[in-house]
């Protein structure tokens, strides 16, 4: 281990290790920063939902934005895998269908960043009980 | 650097681990390897995250989702339901008492809401065994402010302007401590952590310790710059294994990193850390005897003044803190005195971290703003009372307090609050009790402790003390009469008034708590020979109601001393001289024609 010889040094080893626990930070807070979640279900899985949700989880640090990507259960837009939810703050869930790599930088460049809405958002079918 | 996308907590508590979370650490990660999500999910021990009550825990990030009572077993379908596919196995969820919902997130969870984490703020949150995940929660950079922006007057200044207090119990203002030992003249000075924590059930220190034990090392650093000392000690009871096993791995990376030694980042400063294993004697507690022990004297307290501040360990000015106080020090200058004195009440700021132990639902290590009630921690946070009984009473200052009755339920929590309703603050232990209990043996079982910590140096606590506890004993027996509540009161104020140190002079207090606020209990064992909570074995009568008894011979067949009697198909009889109250034949009627009087 290298010794620690400055504040600077300290301060460079905090950044340098701040991303191991920003997922953990992050989780506090999340209706204060964009929620992504990713259908992770067998058939969102066969759809290559994992590669996906690596692509946001990758992109959206990489792009030093302010994310919590979680992955869920079967949204049933089956027909529509890979599914993602998307929650900016203080606005509603929109859930997007068929998010391969493409959708998916289209989403973090149009939806994520400038709040305007893509195609491919699937309308909300059901009611839950807490609505 | 692999980027996880998730985080799966595992407590690392000594309570979790008591309940094998080493376990289930290990077999989850079997899983994980198994179906190949290593790159994907980090498994880490944390420190304790309060709630001992459904231990193990293990929490799943980013969805903040909280798993109670994990057994090994369910690693497998944690990691193939929840990891693999994102569906929270809902068995194995948080339900809320009340309305009987599964809670996912621990944030919905009432035990977490009220709560306000400062001491606490990395227990539960980081890996204890790594000095990165402290540094990236902001560790080492109150120290390397200190050092390099504020001189020992200016640091001192921002303490005593923060308000904070001992939170060892006596509530002494930290930053005049400081101030008092950095004004002496000396070559050398020490800085003492006080981790002997001493209260049956308290187990606050621990947790700080085996959650976040840089917090500790960082403040002793900061103290010493203040006061001029190049040398720290942790006083800290052999019984803490977990917590000296990890103070001594985040003492080890400190110094590797140059956080500890010679020029510490560069400034000059130098600053090293020892640890002193205690024996675990609770007057050991009291810093003359914490102090003494470390000498390698016997663990007895010594008459003060002098203060340790001015002649204290090896004849130097030595500053000692506790445990809490030392961890709410980084957090206090990082974050600005005036943040902190928001926090709390008028003369108490800050927060307080309680055991909460007892006749409760959710026993477990909490952290509350000052000024929280007693009824928002025993019934919002705690869940309130086991099995839908009622309250009786909560002892708060551990053998030191005194127990408090429904009346008090409102009292906003401080210092002195807590002093003025006829108990303390202590070190945080918080037990409740329900109507079962009787307030005359709780008496007699904390003074028992007291006597038998008592170090025998003077006389009021050593014979005034085994005094105390044969009249609590004559009173259980059934052979007490209404003058020793007198005597009661006269001895035990004169053991307050003339004890050495604080053991002594606070051992009366359960005592004369007790009789202040549940005197009629007192009278009821005196006068009418009757224990109301049922609980003294010598004041209970078992009888058989002869309307009841069909005479199958169970008693008579079950009493281990043969003090039942009786024909078959008759009804039978207890001979009162003979019976030991054991409670077997009670136990065992299965007609109810037992009755308790």
């Amino acid at each position: 281990m290298t010794k620690i010889k400055t504040v600077a040094d300290l301060k460079r080893i905090k950044d340098e290790v701040q991303s191991k626990i920003k997922l953990r930070e992050n989780s506090d807070h999340p209706e204060q920063i964009v929620q992504v979640k990713v259908g992770m279900a067998t058939c969102g899985i066969a759809s290559g939902a994992k590669e996906t949700m690596k692509y946001f989880v990758d992109e959206l640090e990489q792009q030093a934005i302010d994310a919590v990507v979680t992955q869920t259960g079967c949204m049933g837009y089956c027909y529509a895998e890979p599914t993602v939810e998307v929650t900016l703050p203080g606005k509603d869930a929109v859930v997007f269908g068929y998010v391969n790599k493409e959708k998916a930088e289209e989403i973090i460049d149009v939806y994520i960043k400038r709040g305007e809405l893509i195609d491919g958002v699937i309308p909300i079918t059901f009611k839950t009980i807490d609505d | 650097m692999t980027d996880y996308k998730m985080h799966l907590l595992i407590c690392g508590g000594t309570g979790c681990k008591a309940a094998e979370s080493d376990e289930i650490k290990k077999s989850l990660k079997n899983w994980i390897d198994e179906l190949g999500l290593e790159d994907d999910v980090q498994v880490v021990f944390t420190g304790c995250f309060g709630f001992c009550e459904k231990g193990p825990i293990v929490k799943v990030m980013p969805d903040n989702t909280f798993y109670v009572n994990v057994k090994p077993d369910d690693a497998e379908e944690i990691v193939k339901e929840h990891l693999l596919k994102g569906r929270p196995v809902q068995r194995l969820l948080y339900t809320d008492p009340v309305s009987k919902k599964a809670i996912s997130d621990s944030k919905g969870m009432n035990f977490y809401k009220k709560q306000l984490r400062i001491a606490l703020r990395n227990c539960g949150f980081i890996n204890p065994e790594s000095i990165d995940e402290y540094i990236s929660r902001d560790g080492y950079m109150a120290l390397g402010k200190c050092l390099g922006e504020l001189t020992p007057d200016e640091t001192i200044k921002e303490i005593k302007d923060s308000g904070l207090r001992g939170r060892g119990g006596g509530g002494f203002p930290t930053g005049l401590k400081w101030e008092i030992t950095r004004n002496v003249e000396s070559d050398e000075k020490y800085v003492v952590c006080n981790a002997d924590e001493g209260d049956p059930g308290a187990f606050m220190d621990r947790s700080i310790l085996e959650g976040d034990p840089h917090s500790v090392i960082e403040a002793m650093a900061i103290c010493g710059y203040c006061i001029g000392a190049e040398n720290g000690l942790v006083y800290i009871r052999a019984e803490y294994p977990l917590a000296i096993e990890r103070l001594k791995i985040a003492l080890n990376q400190a110094r590797e990193y140059g956080l500890l030694g010679e020029d510490i980042l560069g400034t000059g400063f130098n600053f090293e850390i020892d640890i002193r294993l205690g024996a675990g004697a609770f007057v050991c507690g009291e810093e003359t005897a914490l102090i003494h022990s470390m000498e390698g004297l016997r663990g007895e307290p010594t008459f003060k003044p002098p203060f340790p501040s001015v002649s204290g360990y090896l004849g130097k000015p030595t500053n000692v803190n506790n445990v809490e106080t030392f961890a709410n020090i980084p957090v206090i200058l990082n974050k600005g005195a005036s943040w902190f004195s928001k926090i709390g009440t008028e003369k108490s700021k800050g927060t307080k971290v309680f055991a909460l132990a007892g006749k409760i639902n959710n026993v477990g290590l909490i952290e509350v703003p000052m000024g929280t009630t007693l009824r928002e921690v025993i019934y919002d946070i705690g869940g309130g009372i086991k099995d839908g009984k009622g309250f009786k009473s909560v002892q708060t200052g551990g053998p030191s307090g005194g127990c408090l009755t429904k009346d008090f339920l409102d009292t906003p929590i401080d210092y002195d609050n807590l002093i003025k309703a006829g108990s303390m603050m202590g070190s945080g232990g918080m037990i409740v009790m329900d109507e079962d209990d009787c307030m005359v043996s709780i008496a007699k079982f904390y003074l028992e402790f007291t006597l038998e910590e008592s170090c025998g140096k003077c006389s009021p606590c050593r014979i005034g003390n085994k005094r105390l506890h044969e009249i609590l004993e004559n009173i259980t027996n059934g052979n007490g009469k209404e003058e020793d509540l007198e005597r009661l009161k006269l001895l035990s104020n004169v053991i307050k008034d003339t004890s050495l140190c604080g053991l002594g002079q606070s051992s009366p207090n359960p005592v004369l708590s007790t009789i202040l606020n549940f005197e009629d209990e007192y009278l009821a064992h005196v006068n009418e020979g009757k224990c109301p909570a049922g609980q003294c074995k010598a004041l209970l009568k078992y009888e058989i109601i002869e309307d009841l008894c069909t005479g199958c011979t169970l008693c008579f067949r079950n009493c281990p001393v043969g003090a039942i009697t009786g024909e078959r198909r008759q009804p039978h009889y207890i001979d009162q001289s003979l019976c030991i109250k054991c409670g077997v034949c009670y136990e065992k009627c299965k007609f109810n024609a037992i009755r308790l009087s």
